[in-house]
């Protein structure tokens, strides 16, 4: 008897406790309607597209293709990132560069962004400092699956 | 012109009752919001006009009116579209026996703020309430779903062990104020204790009013009690049901958390009394009296009904966000073999105190 009269108080503490966080937020809440400006808010949401958290900064976001002086990709198509990719979302095809210093320019370069799993090991494997996830664009979607496969022309904007 | 009045008062009664069951939708999401440091829905916006939110029950509506009726091809038809209504119906003319005011007289006349003056009243309401479950039982077994079938058989069992408790708890309201009539209940805790406590039910019945209020929450079927249903994990019993006719069973459930709320106000909270405010303004027990025009009087009654009717659905909204759910067997355990004893010790020891006071 003496124990259940225990879980008894114990539930009313827990209603208590939300209590409690209603009243103290709804305090807040009133306090900014009428324009008493408080350090503490009622609520912690982030209202997103209005108000964006600001992303940390080896926040990996979608991928980009970094260049020359000229203009030219970076890189070199060695491959190794498509080797590392856990995901094999990577497709390179190399080309001929007419320059004896470069010799390969990559023809195609994919990221089918449907498979990627944003990990960053690209990032880390390439040895010429050719891809980079450090766009800061998170909302990378399309209204068509086939949009998805990113290539050179979107990749090196 | 008798028939006129009393079309009004129909009116007026169920717009109140239909636009608070909207509103306390509205209110459910903005309240678990504030509990848990959230905003809550506040998107709804009518050409740009957001008002926290407020229009967000008529987006609602929308949505639901506009998905398509359907009905399962292996369901009863008839029974299945039935269903919904029985179950909003009951507790749909509830609200016709609570009153909200004392009478208001205007243009020569006395009007009672009551849509039906039952002598029986809180038989009536009772009856009532218990007989929605056969909207529940009727969806899980007409939508011909194993697991509907089990959501409605828990709400069947759940309803046997609640309904008990809840009846024997009132018993000591009817036994300290002798009468059925729920007009009747009010009048008695205008007077005062000792000359200055008000006669409230909580204050002469604690025990009942516990007893009450945990078979009621039972009784809305909603989250500590929400085994029917269970729209978390287990299914309940209107898997089944899409569209408005699910709109209607989420809306029979706020509109019975308004129907506990009305209860517990009028039989243990005084219903439309305002502390020490006779039917000609306030005579306060330390001496002075402030009195006022009978226009002001019943505005203070309907204001008191209704603040105190918005309390209780607010603690029922915070109850909900608190508690997880009882295990069944838990929930037979609460029923049987705790609650349904402390209303007969309740009801002992009424009696008891009643006959040495005599």
């Amino acid at each position: 008897m003496i124990e259940a009269l225990g879980y008894f108080i114990e539930i009313l503490k827990g209603a208590l406790i939300t209590a409690r966080h209603f009243i103290v937020n709804m305090v807040f809440h009133i306090l900014k309607v009428i324009g008493i400006k408080t350090k503490r808010k009622g609520a912690v949401t982030i209202q997103y597209p209005e108000q964006r958290k600001e992303l940390a900064r080896r926040h990996r976001s979608l991928h980009r293709l970094t260049k020359r002086e000229d203009g030219k990709p970076r890189c070199v198509s060695c491959m190794l990132c498509v080797t590392v990719c856990p995901s094999e979302c990577i497709t390179v095809e190399a080309s001929e560069d007419p320059d004896p210093e470069i010799q390969k320019v990559p023809a195609k370069f994919i990221i089918d962004l449907s498979r990627c799993c944003f990990c960053g090991f690209c990032v880390e494997a390439c040895p010429e400092d050719a891809i980079r996830m450090d766009t800061n664009i998170i909302e990378a979607s399309e209204y068509a699956r086939g949009d998805l496969y990113y290539d050179l022309s979107k990749l090196l904007k | 012109m008798d028939f006129w009045i009393v079309l009004i008062k129909i009116v007026c009664a169920l717009v109140w009752f239909l636009v608070l069951t909207l509103y306390l939708t509205w209110a459910e999401r903005k309240e678990s919001a504030v509990i848990q440091d959230r905003i809550g829905a506040n998107r709804a916006s009518i050409f740009g006009l957001r008002m926290i939110g407020l229009f967000q029950p008529f987006a609602d509506a929308i949505k639901m009116v506009f998905k398509e009726d359907f009905i399962p091809p292996f369901a009863n038809r008839f029974l299945h579209t039935l269903a919904p209504f029985l179950s909003f119906f009951f507790v749909a003319i509830t609200v016709c026996a609570m009153p909200f005011g004392d009478t208001l007289n205007i243009g020569g006349r006395s009007i009672s703020l009551q849509v039906l003056d039952l002598n029986a009243g809180l038989l009536f309401v009772l009856a009532m309430l218990s007989l929605g479950i056969y909207g529940i039982i009727l969806s899980g077994w007409a939508s011909r779903n194993r697991f509907t079938l089990l959501g409605g058989i828990r709400g069947a069992a759940q309803l046997i062990s609640y309904e008990v408790a809840l009846g024997l708890s009132l018993i000591g309201i009817v036994m300290v104020y002798p009468s059925l009539r729920l007009q009747d209940i009010v009048f008695f805790q205008g007077q005062n204790l000792f000359g200055w406590l008000p006669r409230w039910g909580v204050l002469l019945q604690p025990l009942g009013f516990v007893v009450f209020f945990l078979a009621a929450l039972a009784e809305t079927k909603r989250v500590p009690f929400d085994l029917p249903e269970g729209e978390s994990e287990i299914i309940g019993f209107f898997t089944e049901y899409g569209g408005l006719k699910w709109g209607m069973f989420m809306m029979t459930d706020f509109m019975e958390i308004i129907i506990v709320s009305c209860l517990a106000t009028t039989l243990f909270f005084g219903g439309w009394q305002v502390p020490w405010m006779g039917s000609d303004g306030f005579h306060f027990p330390w001496g002075g009296a402030w009195l006022l025009p009978h226009g002001l009087v019943v505005l203070f009654q309907l204001l008191a009904f209704n603040i105190k009717v918005v309390f209780f659905c607010w603690l029922q909204i915070l109850i909900r966000w608190t508690y997880p759910r009882y295990r069944y067997d838990q929930l037979m355990d609460l029923g049987w073999k705790v609650l349904i004893p402390l209303s007969l010790l309740n009801i002992i020891g009424t009696g008891l105190v009643m006959g040495f006071l005599k």
